[in-house]
């Protein structure tokens, strides 16, 4: 019988590394080497000025999801790894839909269509419109079956963002988990946020 | 030119200690070298490469060049040095085919955790990624086999990149990093403020915390043990451990054995060496595995040579696992409790808490295992009585003759089971081979460079016919250094270990393992190097004494039987308790 750890499910991985060229490929190549595939990955700048945060979303099992944040943990540039089920995280996906302006006048209660759904108009352009949702998957899912029918021009989705629920931001969360997780201890803090000053590359 | 203070944090930072001048990239970079302790710098030169080596010209007298006969060759030199020294290797290659010549040497070193800095030569920055001429994507490349690496395309990064590519190389769990350095950065001068040896990087921490908490534990489950075993590995050399490590075994008197990186950190005779792990190690190590009580793993990463069948390995044991590297605690075989950490921090503070005992019993039953190989296996492998030498018995004279004090570097094959079960090891850094990667061609200039990292120091290679025709240029690189290695090949006229699959495993379908020799010994006068071969086991000792006492490089070819099988075995697919006698 299958455990509960050995149970493939969605895991969001969250990465704070420093800004480096790079890191991306050496970061993705830990799952291509596995043959893992991502579902979902994002990168931006975090609160903590220099660092840059990812979040990557695979389904997996927990123990291969807790080897493989070991092994991200072990690149130089990268300061912290967690991962969490979805459960554990609030997410969020943006998405954009472009439809004819035209098409939209005519055949659709725009109005009751963005207030279902979610939605807004971004752009509205004599030739079209572009409107956003934000949401989870089926709910961004939802809006384009809806759409669809009308001659959807053109759809895009971003990556998956999450926050960490119990967390209460990466500087405290931090010199928690180095009290449970091997680490040195959290005398390099002092450096956190001296960014370029201690670390010029 | 401004110099001010510089701020670094809140710390004000003093100017540079030496007078500021204008210097290129490639001074910079050797100067950096200097003040890192190098001594000796393994390469080749090239085109993309050229400011760094017309400045080298300048150092001839502060750093030993070794040109190599090929980058490959280069590289398992600069491993065979930090093997040995305990120090980082350094190697330089050109861009395009340069760089890439060293991919098979950074997979060595990376899985052999050897520290390195390998510096490439790169075309100029404004013609990256256009395929100019000796272009490569050496980053990309060898991203997977470095545990960092970086490009410079700015002479001003250079002092500050360098001292963190030795920090990382050197540190936590030690491995080879790149730098790239694009031939502007080479030739562009800057303003030179001194170079500082890095000591910390805010996003990498080398070695984790100890929490005694587990140490505790470990030292509790030690305590109550009835029969504890201790596995070995690299660790506790790489480490710096050897006293520590002894110390403790001989405290708690507990058996231990050891994997083939980890062989030589107490000696071979020590009375509670109990001998090699893994697919060809000894008999009751392996059996006796899976009959422990707490399965004590210091400083090694359970690689599946070493474990057989993982569901079936040590399933009753309690495992503590000691390591510098969090991602190998439960990566293959689940710890009960993890001991993270160094283990030259660790090991004193579990040596405290254990109590000092005797498993005389325990200890005694590997003795009879041992008995058991010897009559089976070892007497006949080391003392056949006639027919065709065997590679048992070329290593039992040389033991015979070195009193075990030399640094035996293998190559990859049966030979390098045998080196690496027969050779006595009185000393620890004497056993250099390539573990995790089995790298065919890796002794011969590893040897090289094992003999620069210990010059006082008798270093006999052992190298298959089919390994040592894969990186026999090296010879060149013997003969203009002058260095003094003695190379023995063991010659069987096949690629013996692939062979002895085919012959087990495979029905005897001995499909293109039958390779033809050139006459090495003539092959080696051409180099300048005097040599001999034998085939009568009336000349083996005396042969291998005067090889031993030539004064210079020396290549002994011992032909030894064909069809010679290295026993015990543990069959691809079995448990370590299934392991093969015959
Ligand atoms: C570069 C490389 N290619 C292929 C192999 C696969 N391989 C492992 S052992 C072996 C045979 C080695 O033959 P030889 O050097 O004659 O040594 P012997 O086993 O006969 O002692 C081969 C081909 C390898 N380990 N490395």
């Amino acid at each position: 019988m299958e455990t509960l750890e050995n149970q493939k499910q969605e895991f969001n991985i969250t990465v704070y590394t420093e800004n480096q060229i790079g890191l991306l490929s050496r970061i993705a190549i830990i799952f291509t080497r596995r043959k893992i595939n991502i579902d979902s990955l994002n990168t931006s700048p975090s609160e903590i000025e220099s660092i840059h945060r990812f979040n990557i979303v695979i389904n997996e099992s927990e123990e291969v999801v807790r080897k493989l944040t070991r092994q991200i943990e072990k690149q130089v540039e990268v300061l912290k790894v967690y991962y969490h089920t979805n459960d554990d995280v609030v997410w969020q996906e943006l998405a954009l839909y472009k439809m004819s302006t035209d098409v939209i006048a005519e055949k659709i209660s725009v109005e009751r269509l963005l207030r279902e759904n979610g939605a807004r108009a971004v752009v509205i352009r004599k030739d079209y419109t572009v409107f956003e949702a934000t949401g989870h998957r089926e709910e961004t899912d939802n809006l384009i079956k809806i759409l669809q029918p009308y001659g959807l021009i053109e759809f895009v989705r971003s990556a998956r963002v999450a926050i960490i629920k119990q967390s209460d931001g990466f500087n405290r969360k931090l010199r928690e988990f180095e009290r449970l997780e091997p680490g040195e201890d959290v005398v390099e803090n002092e450096y956190l946020n001296q960014g370029q000053k201690v670390f010029t590359m | 030119m401004e110099v001010a203070q510089q701020e670094i944090g809140a710390v004000a930072v003093q100017p540079a200690t030496v007078p500021v001048t204008q210097v290129s990239g490639s001074v910079a970079l050797l100067e950096a070298l200097i003040v890192e302790g190098v001594d000796t710098i393994f390469g080749y030169p090239g085109g993309a490469i050229m400011p760094i080596y017309d400045a080298l010209y300048d150092y001839k007298e502060k750093l030993n060049h070794i040109l190599v006969r090929h980058e490959q060759g280069g590289i398992h030199a600069g491993q065979g040095y930090a093997r040995t020294s305990g120090k980082v290797g350094v190697v330089f290659a050109t861009s395009g085919p340069g760089a890439t010549n060293l991919v098979t040497g950074l997979a060595d070193a990376q899985i052999d955790s050897t520290p390195l800095v390998c510096i490439t030569g790169q075309v100029f920055a404004h013609l990256l990624g256009t395929d100019a001429f000796q272009e490569t994507d050496v980053i990309n490349i060898t991203t997977p086999v470095t545990k960092w690496n970086y490009q410079v395309t700015d002479a001003n990064e250079i002092p500050e990149v360098i001292a963190k590519a030795f920090y990382i190389a050197k540190s936590g769990r030690p491995g080879p990093v790149l730098i790239d350095i694009t031939k502007n950065a080479q030739i562009q001068k800057f303003d030179y403020q001194g170079y500082t040896p890095c000591k910390h990087i805010r996003s990498y921490r080398p070695k984790p915390i100890v929490r005694s908490q587990y140490i505790q534990q470990a030292a509790e489950l030690i305590n109550q043990a009835k029969k504890p075993f201790v596995l070995w590995g690299q660790g506790v050399i790489l480490g710096s451990a050897e006293q520590e490590f002894k110390t403790f075994i001989e405290k708690s008197g507990i058996p231990a054995a050891w994997t083939i990186l980890g062989a030589g950190a107490i000696p071979t005779d020590h009375e509670l060496n109990v001998g090699m792990l893994g697919m060809h190690g000894n008999y009751g190590p392996n059996v006796l595995t899976n009959e422990c009580d707490v399965l004590i793993a210091i400083g090694m990463r359970f690689d599946d040579r070493v474990t057989g069948r993982l569901d079936k390995y040590a399933k009753q044991a309690k495992v503590i696992h000691l390591d510098i590297d969090p991602a190998e605690i439960d990566k293959n075989v689940v710890s009960t409790v993890p001991v993270w950490g160094d283990c030259k921090e660790t090991l004193p503070l579990l040596t405290q808490l254990v109590e000092a005992k005797q498993h005389t019993e325990w200890v005694n039953k590997f003795k009879e295992f041992a008995d058991k190989e010897i009559e089976a296996v070892i007497f006949d492998e080391l003392n056949p009585g006639d027919g065709e030498m065997t590679m048992g018995e070329v290593i039992k004279h040389l033991n015979d003759l070195t009193g075990g004090e030399a640094i035996i570097v293998s190559d990859v094959g049966q030979h390098q089971m045998v080196a690496c079960r027969y050779a006595r090891l009185n000393n620890t850094r004497s056993n250099v081979t390539s573990g995790g990667l089995g790298t065919m061609g890796f002794a011969l200039p590893a040897a090289i460079g094992a003999k620069f990292g210990a010059q006082d120091r008798d270093v006999v290679a052992i190298i298959g016919d089919g390994g040592f025709q894969m990186t026999l240029q090296e010879l060149g690189t013997i003969m203009q250094s002058g260095i003094n290695v003695k190379i023995i090949i063991l010659n069987n006229r096949f690629l013996g270990m692939v062979r002895q699959w085919q012959e087990l495993f495979n029905e005897r379908r001995y499909s293109f393992v039958d390779i033809q020799s050139p006459d090495f010994v003539t092959v080696a006068k051409g180099y300048g190097i005097a040599g001999k071969s034998i085939d009568d086991r009336a000349n083996l000792s005396s042969s291998l004494k005067e090889m031993l006492e030539h004064n210079g490089s020396y290549l002994l070819e011992v032909m030894v039987r064909k069809e010679n099988n290295v026993f015990p075995m543990v069959p691809q697919g079995c448990s370590v308790a299934e392991i093969r006698l015959k």
